[in-house]
């Protein structure tokens, strides 16, 4: 069986794939690309799959094809530093487009448009079971007793850091001080019984049936509501917008495609596609107040001193203030 | 030999140059949570080898010394873990034990549910290490034993215990490895919570921040306990056959 | 009696580790019948799911059985310069985390690693593309055909080498008449594992590919995407397809298993 044309054979593969690997150059030859290369954080996907279509009835539409690639928002900011081709890039915060300005990737006046460069809002809910058997309805009725949290981990997921600045903001919003705000934080994670590494996991491990509320995005609870999943969702009166960046990067390979796809997001198609999914369009006209109502204590990033900031003092992996309430949770040291 | 530095010597190279940026290193070794972290992994990869030890050396006794119906079907499922992709292996775990089990056994989110996981993914290591040596036993000696008298357990306690320890803690040195390395099994079930977490968790998390140096740093941690661990053990191992 | 205790409580945990979970999986599978797992596995996505995991898997595997080969050779016939380097960096691939493998190659290939940064100055993609998922995959599933063939060949000694030799032949032809055939089992059963390995991988490969739907996800990373968006029919059926090609590779091994044991001389 194992004769010597099988090791030529395995010699012969080996030299394929290095002149493959060597061989020719990029795809995209001196005229203009007709792709589109998305790098986008994880939750999109599908608003895209329904975008695109639509995109390419359109004039400046027409032959284009998409190339999308979904990632966690921070492991997909350093692809494209790493050199991940991308023409157009969206991520969960505004810091991880901050990053790829530093490096020269994005233009610094990627947020100068009258939407400061955010495509889509949502807010951060509560999801439940379908009739709220539990009757979960405000921040303090996460960490009544017996009551078993689900939200994504922050460390594991950027976009996860949503959820968690929605709760500190909340008690902030009602007029608590800093510690008071950490402690509530830390009786949630007291509370919380699973984190799993991304937003859309935690929904699929709460629709698994673990936990009795997720903390989540507006739009995954929508989304998992079409998904035929039995789950409803509660606005708090006190919570967070979250609004999500969307640039062409420097060297887009037809930077005139990649605009004019952008512009097809912010048009009134687009952002009534993006409501359909489960998105608040940034564009006023097309957001619908009965389906999309405004929670009376909305706030901002803004409010709480911006992503790049909030991040190093929550976040950060060695002594964020969020990051030592994580450490502390559960059983603490090892073993 | 040019292909292995190719392809392993280089990428590690590259990952040891990483961490010595930014102080990676003192930071990683001091940082109270990654600590924790790795002696939880380090302690539950002693707890899952030397689980597999005792099932590893059964699973291998009934496979090699009984007779059952079925027994060359169980014989070719104890490479199932090995052979089934992790993701795979996650989904299948949290559907068993997660909270819509059928049997009853919540151990979604703890401790005990990533030793499960842990134990489903290391369990042929020991078993088809030892299965070999067993087989090549040749059965004079414990035939004369049992003729003069000996007890089931001491024939086995003294005779074949001595001839399948060099295999059998050579499988169990496996399994340790793999477990301190293991990522996609344990995610899902574990829950991912700051207890139940496991090293290379952290790792893929200090990548997602934006903090590869310290990932490459306990990444390299780990390298080298589990190197430790193999020399240790080919030490120990050469000590045993030279005393016959 | 002991016997019997000890067969039944070897099967028992067996079953609650192994079977039941995996037979629940192949029921939540079929859960809504036949047709979503079919329309799942052959949409467009899963198809280049499948196509690319095989490419890989086509590459990374004949590599390492060659070098896999003559490594155990060059280990057990003839002095190799640093033998306890070359061992380590061996069993090295077993020793770490997925992730880590994933982060060594990326920083070996990205913009400014120390290949990288030739290769994307002269435009030649790598990082990101299925070579360089190919390249990671080759290092999780290095060690497999070294570690089976290494302790044949020591077992088996060069005496009927050695004779051939004597009798006229090449080294060469020596290697190809006499060595191989002997190992021929030992190579299979690598060449097995080693195919199972590649095939299964999650954690390299996902960080260095470019995540492309439809373009650069393997099997193992189109599961994950299904779960992440909410679509658990295709992610079980995509799974279930992997459980059920890993069986099929066990059965292909339990069968030459049987055969080779017969003809085993050793």
């Amino acid at each position: 069986m194992l004769t010597s044309r099988r090791i030529a054979a395995g010699i012969a593969l080996t030299t394929i794939a290095v002149a493959a690997g060597c061989g020719g150059s990029s795809g995209g030859s001196g005229s203009a690309s007709k792709t589109i290369n998305l790098v986008a954080y994880s939750t999109p996907q599908k608003a895209y799959e329904s975008l695109f279509p639509a995109f390419q009835k359109t004039a400046e539409g027409a032959g284009t094809s998409l190339s999308p690639s979904y990632g966690a928002s921070g492991t997909q900011e350093k692809a494209v530093e790493a050199g991940q081709k991308a023409d157009v890039v969206e991520f969960s915060r505004s810091s991880d487009m901050d990053k790829l300005v530093s490096a020269n990737l994005v233009p610094s006046s990627w947020s100068q448009n009258k939407y400061d460069g955010m495509v889509t809002n949502s807010v951060a809910v509560f999801i439940v079971r379908k009739g709220n058997p539990l009757n979960i309805h405000s921040w303090d009725d996460l960490i009544k007793p017996g009551v078993k949290v689900v939200t994504p981990n922050p460390l594991s997921s950027g976009s996860a850091c949503w959820n968690l600045m929605a709760a500190y903001g909340a008690q902030i919003q009602e007029g608590k001080t800093q510690s008071q705000a950490l402690d509530y934080v830390h009786q949630l994670l007291e509370h919380t019984v699973s984190q799993p590494e991304s937003g859309s996991l935690a929904t699929a491990a709460f629709v698994q049936g673990t936990g009795d509320v997720l903390i989540g995005y507006e739009n995954e609870a929508i989304e998992a509501q079409q998904a035929g999943d039995d789950v409803d969702y509660v606005i708090p009166s006190d919570t967070i917008l979250i609004q999500n960046p969307i640039a062409v990067t420097t060297n887009a390979a037809n930077p005139t495609l990649a605009n004019n796809f952008v512009k097809f997001l912010y048009s009134d198609t687009g952002q009534s596609i993006f409501a359909q999914q489960g998105y608040r369009p940034v564009v006023k006209s097309e957001l619908d107040p009965k389906r999309f109502p405004t929670p009376p204590g909305l706030f901002t990033i803004q409010s709480l001193g911006g992503w790049t900031a909030v991040n190093a003092k929550f976040f950060d992996p060695e002594n964020g203030l969020i990051t030592n309430l994580e450490n502390e949770t559960g059983h603490g040291a090892s073993g | 030999m040019l292909y292995l530095s190719l392809l392993v010597g280089l990428p590690v190279a590259a990952l040891i140059s990483l961490s010595l940026h930014s102080n990676a290193w003192s930071t990683v070794l001091h940082d109270q949570h990654t600590r924790a972290v790795i002696g939880f992994t380090l302690f539950v990869a002693a707890c899952v080898a030397v689980i597999d030890l005792v099932t590893g050396v059964a699973l291998a006794w009934v496979l090699v010394r009984d007779d059952f119906r079925g027994r060359r079907l169980v014989n070719a499922l104890i490479d199932l873990p090995f052979a089934l992709p992790t993701i795979v292996a996650s989904l299948v775990l949290l559907a068993l034990y997660g909270p819509d089990t059928p049997i009853g056994v919540h151990a979604a989110g703890t401790r005990f549910g990533v030793l499960l996981a842990l134990l489903f993914v290391s369990l042929p290591f020991v078993t088809r290490a030892v299965q070999p040596v067993l087989l090549s036993l040749e059965s004079d000696v414990e035939d004369a034993a049992a003729c003069l008298g000996a007890k089931p357990w001491t024939i086995f306690r003294q005779i074949i215990f001595p001839a399948i320890r060099p295999a059998a803690v050579t499988g169990m040195a496996l399994a340790f490895a793999r477990v301190l390395g293991e990522y996609g099994s344990v995610v899902l079930i574990g829950g991912n919570l700051p207890h139940t977490e496991i090293a290379s968790q952290v790792i893929a998390n200090d990548v997602e921040n934006g903090a590869p140096q310290a990932a490459a740093a306990t990444g390299l941690t780990l390298i080298i306990l589990a190197l430790l661990v193999f020399l240790a053990l080919g030490v120990v191992t050469r000590r045993w056959s030279r005393h016959g | 009696m002991g016997k019997y205790l000890l067969r039944y409580g070897v099967l028992t945990y067996l079953a609650l580790l192994l079977v039941v979970p995996i037979g629940l999986v192949a029921y939540r599978t079929f859960e809504n019948g036949i047709g979503p797992v079919w329309d799942a596995l052959t949409s467009p996505q899963a198809i280049s799911a499948i196509k690319l995991s095989l490419l890989i898997t086509a590459i990374a595997v004949p590599v390492n059985v060659v070098f896999g080969v003559a490594t155990a050779w060059f280990l057990s016939r003839r002095k190799m310069p640093v033998p306890w380097l070359v061992n380590a960096m061996i069993n090295l691939p077993f020793a770490m985390s997925p992730v880590v493998i994933g982060l060594a190659v990326y920083q070996l290939y990205s913009r400014d690693g120390w290949i990288g940064q030739h290769l994307f100055a002269e435009n030649i993609p790598f990082l990101f593309t299925w070579r360089a998922m190919a390249v990671a995959t080759m290092f999780v599933s290095l060690p497999f055909v070294v570690r089976e063939v290494l302790p044949v060949l020591d077992e088996l000694g060069t005496e009927q080498e050695q004779a051939a030799e004597m009798l006229g032949a090449s080294a060469l032809q020596s290697f190809f008449r006499v060595t191989l055939p002997a190992i021929r089992w030992a190579v299979i059963y690598g060449t097995i594992l080693t195919v199972a390995r590649a095939l299964g991988e999650y954690g390299a490969v996902n960080l260095v590919s470019s995540n492309v739907v439809g373009q650069t996800l393997t099997l193992p990373l189109y599961v994950q995407n299904r779960v992440s968006n909410f679509d658990p029919t295709a992610a079980y059926s995509a799974g279930l397809l992997l459980a059920v090609i890993s069986l099929l590779i066990l059965s292909g091994m339990t069968m030459l298993g049987r055969s080779g044991r017969k003809e085993d001389t050793v």
